[in-house]
């Protein structure tokens, strides 16, 4: 123990300063008492209340998502329960990673058309959100929270339409907006 | 709530253990004596054979299997974890508790695997070597006072106890060398490991065989004089002798005679069953140990010889310095509490005392777990500072103090 303090210069220069030898960390005992009872009183904590567990028994209980984590796509309803896309093509241009896939299809009205084909490749999605800020009638939205669910096979996480509308409810905002929108202050 | 289970539990299970023990071996074999045809229950070789077994299988093999499990649980607790929980009988998860069958099922099923140039004989001789002293070792622990057959149901006395008919010792074998039997018995565990460094024909595991029987052959000569200064308070080798000259009051016990031999013992007993302070053979990130090439049941039997070692470990502290299987305050006609005799059957003497020794086996058990998980490993130098230059010098001197102490007792007369 002589010396355990005195600094020494080794040959690169550099100081080396040994590690203060207390009695207590020398003699080995009450140091580890000291970590013993740190040790026991977690256990005896949590065996009591348990409230020092930080594990989330995951499938049982979830932990919850931070409030601005978006999660799956899905596709917003009109009144009548139809897709109020209408395949205006703004989403799959705002897309970086090209994962939006729409073919059109005439629907009887000359005013609009809707998409007979709609998909979303899961896996190439960055979840930048930049569809639903491009999409002009509300169709597209990123907000249900659901977590992209695991699959076995790739073509499995290509999302189509039917599967975007399961998701989907009806928005609140008119299809084709209203008449005097320039007139109207509080857009919903 | 769960600090009431905690204690609860392992009372209960205790209690039923004991009257387990205390049935057949006071009653039941009594009772087919009592026959004409059944004499040969009183044989003591039978009767050997009968209590080794009762203590292997209702004893020690539970808690040794229950150990794999309350290890994980119990670190998971102190470190703030769940720990197993998911494995589950019919449904029935009990905090992980089936995870034990579940790993005894895995290893049963697991591939047997030798290595293509390993000695062959050796390497299977090896896990045997390791489990067999271990199990043996349990023949001098006394799990209980002498039964007395024929006054089960009365209150006796210390000095009917040792004088009545039949008396069953609630201990395998009774032998004046005890302790001794113990060390020789126990250093045959280090072929076990140096046998499975040296025949797997791997570089790590013999690294592993060779740390396991440098440190466990450093750590037996401080265990054995850590022990001597008990020998010299209590005057005997034999561990039911040491229970009794301890007695039912705690001031007495070995814990308080000997304090020192208590820490120093279990210290290097607990290097001697080769866990975590002192698991250098099998230091997970450097050597992976003397059994790296053991697969399956095979290593699974190195592993129940560990928990076996720590059951048996807790075992010889308590039978040694904590009283082994006396109740506080306990004798063999009742509880005396200051000046009043609180008479007792002698067949509920019999199971108190054997649900104390089991309590006993647990908490060190569980005291051992706690030390594992809170001490870091050492490195190979300090470990072997540890045990020459500090050890052995202060067991030393613990002999020495020790010694003058029980001479001076006897020469000038204090009692």
């Amino acid at each position: 123990m002589e010396g355990a303090f005195k600094k020494r210069t080794s040959k690169a220069g550099v100081t080396v300063v040994p590690r203060p030898e207390t009695l207590s960390k020398a003699t080995w005992l009450p140091a580890l008492a000291k970590g013993l009872g740190v040790t026991m009183r977690h256990f005896f904590t949590n065996i009591a209340t348990g409230k020092d567990i930080a594990t989330i028994p995951y499938p049982e209980e979830k932990a919850p998502y931070p409030h601005r984590y978006r999660g799956l796509h899905r596709l917003m309803l009109r009144d009548d329960g139809s897709v109020r896309c209408v395949a205006c093509m703004c989403c799959p241009t705002a897309c970086p990673a090209h994962c939006i896939t729409i073919v059109a299809e005439e629907t009887g009205n000359p005013n609009e058309k809707r998409p007979a084909i709609f998909e979303i490749d899961e896996l190439r999605c960055v979840v930048c959100g930049l569809c639903v800020e491009a999409c002009p009638c509300d169709a597209i939205r990123m907000d249900t929270g659901v977590h992209a669910h695991p699959t076995e096979r790739r073509f499995e996480a290509v999302l189509g339409k039917t599967d975007l509308m399961s998701r989907g409810t009806q928005s609140i905002a008119t299809q084709g907006g209203t008449k005097d929108w320039r007139d109207t202050e509080k857009t919903p | 709530m769960g600090l009431i289970l905690l204690f609860l539990i392992p009372t209960m299970a205790f209690a039923g253990m004991a009257v387990a023990l205390v049935g057949i071996l006071g009653a039941a074999i009594p009772w087919i004596a009592s026959h004409p045809w059944g004499a040969w229950a009183m044989d003591p070789w039978f009767q050997a054979l009968i209590k080794l077994a009762l203590l292997v299988l209702l004893v020690v093999m539970p808690i040794a299997s229950l150990l794999t499990w309350m290890e994980r649980k119990q670190s998971a607790m102190m470190q703030d974890r769940i720990g197993p929980n998911r494995a589950g009988i019919l449904g029935w998860r009990g905090w992980g508790i089936p995870h034990f069958v579940a790993d005894a099922v895995k290893m049963i099923m697991k591939e047997d695997f030798v290595p293509a140039k390993a000695n062959r004989f050796l390497f299977t001789l090896a896990p045997l070597m390791a489990i067999i002293p271990v199990f043996v070792t349990f023949a001098i622990v006394p799990f209980g006072a002498t039964v007395c057959p024929h006054q089960l149901l009365q209150v006796v006395n210390e000095t009917t106890v040792n004088s009545c008919k039949d008396a069953i010792p609630l201990q395998t074998a009774r032998i004046d060398v005890g302790l001794i039997f113990y060390f020789a018995i126990a250093s045959l565990a280090v072929y076990g490991t140096t046998l499975a460094g040296w025949a797997s024909y791997n570089k790590w595991s013999l690294l592993g065989g060779l740390r396991a029987s440098s440190q466990m052959m450093s750590y037996e000569v401080t265990m054995g004089m850590a022990i001597l200064g008990a020998f010299l308070v209590f005057g005997t080798l034999e561990p039911n002798a040491m229970v009794l000259a301890q007695g039912p009051n705690p001031i007495d016990w070995g814990i308080v005679k000997q304090p020192l031999g208590a820490v120093l013992f279990f210290t290097a007993a607990m290097a001697e069953t080769k866990r975590t302070p002192f698991d250098l053979p099998e230091g997970e990130n450097e050597v992976i140990g003397y059994f790296v090439e053991y697969s399956g049941m095979r290593f699974g039997i190195f592993f129940l010889a560990e928990f076996i070692e720590v059951v048996f470990l807790s075992a010889i502290m308590a039978t040694v310095f904590f009283g082994g299987w006396q109740v506080p305050f306990l004798y063999a006609d009742g509880f005396h509490l200051a000046d009043r005799v609180f008479q007792m059957p002698h067949v509920v003497v019999l199971i108190l005392q054997t649900t104390a020794w089991g309590l006993k086996v647990i908490i060190g058990c569980w005291f051992q777990l706690l030390v594992r998980w809170t001490m870091p490993r050492f490195r190979p130098d300090q470990l072997m500072n540890l045990g020459w230059k500090r050890l052995l010098p202060i067991s030393l001197a613990n002999i020495l103090i020790t010694a003058f102490v029980v001479l001076a007792i006897q020469a000038w007369g204090a009692h």
